[in-house]
């Protein structure tokens, strides 16, 4: 329909030269009609693309601080046992995540320096015998099973290849949450098509297919749905 | 990938020793955060992983025998154990699929709409749909098990063979640098197993001779439900009463015991 339309409608504005076919009934609408159809077109087209791609993605998800910005590059110098000082492997395998006080009171018991933070740290959390409620920015959905292990362990993978540099991080990341899954944004990713790559030292984004993607090629299989779900 | 000595996880359960004590069903339901209801005598709307049935010869006093067959899920190979069971062949959504380094049958509740087209497909009753979100008394949801995820209302859920346990008996084994050999017989064995008092349940890798159930499937006692149907069950019985091993199938009356069982060890 549409493309009739605009045919009658370069005939009649006379930019078409080739021959016309024989002359009918002059249509009885105004002949600036097809303008503005094309203009509120564009104009609608625009606007759901500046919706969709800037405004959409600001709403969907809400941004929270962590309870204490934490500074990875200042601790890197002064633990001995690197990352594993604070993210360890349990005897039986399991993976201890994000540090509980256990990890940083040899060190806490009194604020040493002059930072907020670490003021805040000992006289909330440390003296008052409390835990830090960290936000975990990879946290997986409630249904997946990841396996440290099976990656650090077992394929001999260096945490920044899914963590981005997380040593040179001077403090805490603002954590993003989906407003709709209640799931963090690290598992998406930071562009919202998922085209190209996170930037050199920032975490991997990991979906389902990220997962399966690196499983193909290092491993020769996807993985039966099992093998990461629970 | 069908491999024909991969791992094939299996359950053998003596007949001749279950008492009906139903431990095995209490350990399932806090070990899968398997939800329970206020009426758990409304059939319709309970949920159990594995449920213990009680069975009769159907002959009067002082003549009757009744014996109690627990029935988790059978994780059907389908014929040759190519992972054609009812359940997988019938899914419209891939939630749930044969995993054939495993044998295990896995369901993704996630990924379930609640069709219940397995259900109609199970010959065993092993899956159970969940009609409402699960409600829990009290705080008990804060004791639920982080390695099994919760499921919700409008999905099916059933008997996973405990596949958590598999999973972080393989990160213990990656930690401890062993990943490339099988796990040991001991290291994955499911709730259900543990809690049995009677030892009537054995669990392990049917296709390797160090496990015990490699010889126990081999009795000549043993059976599995349903045979004719060729859902190639792991779940396999053994009872040294005829009757039983009789109700285990669906025998004609000329048919002799143990048929059955004969023509589909034929097929596979
Ligand atoms: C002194 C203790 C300590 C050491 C050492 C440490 N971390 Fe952390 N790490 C933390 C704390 C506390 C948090 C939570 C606060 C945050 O998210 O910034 C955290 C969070 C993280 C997170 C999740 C947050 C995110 O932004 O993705 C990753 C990944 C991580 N650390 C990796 C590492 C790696 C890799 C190393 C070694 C290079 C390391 N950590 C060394 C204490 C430590
Ligand atoms: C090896 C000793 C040691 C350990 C273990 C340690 N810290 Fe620290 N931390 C320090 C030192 C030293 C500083 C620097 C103080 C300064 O100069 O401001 C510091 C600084 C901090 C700061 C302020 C950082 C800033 O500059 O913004 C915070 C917050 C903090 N630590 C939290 C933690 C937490 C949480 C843990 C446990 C996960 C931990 N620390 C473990 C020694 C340690
Ligand atoms: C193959 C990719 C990969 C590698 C390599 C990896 N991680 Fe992770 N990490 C993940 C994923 C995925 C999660 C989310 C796990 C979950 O939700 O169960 C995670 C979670 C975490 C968390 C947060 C845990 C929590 O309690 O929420 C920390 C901290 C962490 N990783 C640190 C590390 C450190 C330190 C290393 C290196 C020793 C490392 N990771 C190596 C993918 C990886
Ligand atoms: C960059 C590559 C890479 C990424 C990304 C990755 N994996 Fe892996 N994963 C591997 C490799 C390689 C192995 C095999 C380790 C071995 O057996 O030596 C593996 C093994 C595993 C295993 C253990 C399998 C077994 O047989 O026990 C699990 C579980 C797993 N991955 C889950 C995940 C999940 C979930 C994600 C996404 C959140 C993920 N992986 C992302 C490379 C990756
Ligand atoms: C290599 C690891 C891996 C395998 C194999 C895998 N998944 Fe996933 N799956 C994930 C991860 C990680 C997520 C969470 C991130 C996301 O939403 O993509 C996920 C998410 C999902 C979700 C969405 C859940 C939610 O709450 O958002 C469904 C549904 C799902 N998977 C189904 C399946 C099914 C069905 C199979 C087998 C055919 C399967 N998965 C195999 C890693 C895996």
């Amino acid at each position: 329909m549409s493309t009739t339309d605009q045919h009658h409608a370069a005939a009649e504005t006379g930019q078409d030269k080739t021959p016309l076919p024989p002359a009918e009934p002059k249509p009885t609408a105004d002949e600036n009609t097809p303008w503005i159809i094309g203009f509120f077109f564009v104009a609608g087209l625009v606007g759901s693309l500046i919706f969709g791609w800037i405004i959409f993605p600001e709403l969907l998800y809400s941004k929270k601080q962590q309870p204490i910005s934490f500074n990875h590059a200042v601790h890197m110098d002064l633990v001995y046992d690197g990352c594993a000082s604070c993210h360890y492997f349990r005897d039986d395998g399991s993976f201890s995540g994000l540090p509980d006080n256990s990890s940083c009171i040899d060190c806490h018991q009194v604020a040493m320096g002059v930072s907020e933070d670490e003021e805040k740290y000992v006289t909330e959390y440390v003296d008052q015998n409390r835990e830090v409620p960290w936000l975990s920015h990879p946290r997986q959905p409630d249904c997946v099973f990841f396996s440290h292990a099976a990656h650090v362990k077992g394929a001999g993978m260096d945490c920044a290849e899914c963590h981005g540099d997380v040593s040179k991080r001077t403090e805490s990341r603002v954590y993003q949450e989906n407003r709709l899954s209640g799931y963090s944004r690290d598992i998406w990713g930071y562009s919202i098509s998922r085209l190209g790559k996170p930037a050199e030292g920032e975490p991997k984004t990991m979906k389902m297919n990220d997962c399966a993607r690196c499983h193909q090629a290092e491993t020769g299989h996807k993985g039966a749905c099992f093998q990461c779900h629970k | 990938m069908t491999q024909t000595n991969a791992t094939k996880y299996g359950m053998v359960i003596d007949l001749d020793k279950c008492t009906g004590c139903g431990a095995c069903m209490v350990a399932c339901y806090s070990e899968n955060n398997v939800p329970f209801k206020k009426d758990e005598s409304n059939k319709l709307d309970s949920i159990n992983w594995i449920r213990v049935f009680k069975i009769s010869n159907r002959k009067p006093y002082p003549d009757t025998e009744v014996c109690y067959l627990p029935m988790p899920c059978m994780h059907c190979g389908g014929i040759g154990d190519h992972g054609h069971s009812p359940c997988v062949s019938v899914c419209p959504a891939t939630a749930t699929d044969y995993d054939h380094s495993t044998g295990i049958v896995s369901q993704i509740y996630t990924r379930c709409f609640g069709c219940r087209y397995c259900m109609a497909a199970c010959p065993y009753h092993a899956r159970k749909f969940n009609w409402w979100d699960p409600v829990w008394p009290g705080d008990m949801e804060k004791y639920l098990s982080p390695n099994v995820s919760a499921r919700m209302r409008g999905v099916v859920e059933k008997c996973s063979f405990c596949f958590h346990r598999y999973q972080l008996a393989k990160d213990r084994a990656y930690h401890e640098g062993r990943h490339q050999e099988p796990l040991g017989e001991n290291e994955y064995q499911p709730a259900c197993v543990e809690s049995c008092p009677a030892g009537a349940m054995t669990f392990g890798d049917l296709n390797n001779p160090k496990h015990a159930v490699y010889t126990l499937k081999k009795n000549p006692h043993a059976f599995r439900l349903l045979e004719r149907l060729q859902t190639n069950p792991k779940v396999y019985y053994i009872s040294s009463r005829e009757w039983v091993r009789r109700a285990g199938d669906n025998y004609l009356s000329h048919e002799e015991t143990g048929s059955i069982k004969r023509a589909a060890a034929n097929h596979h």
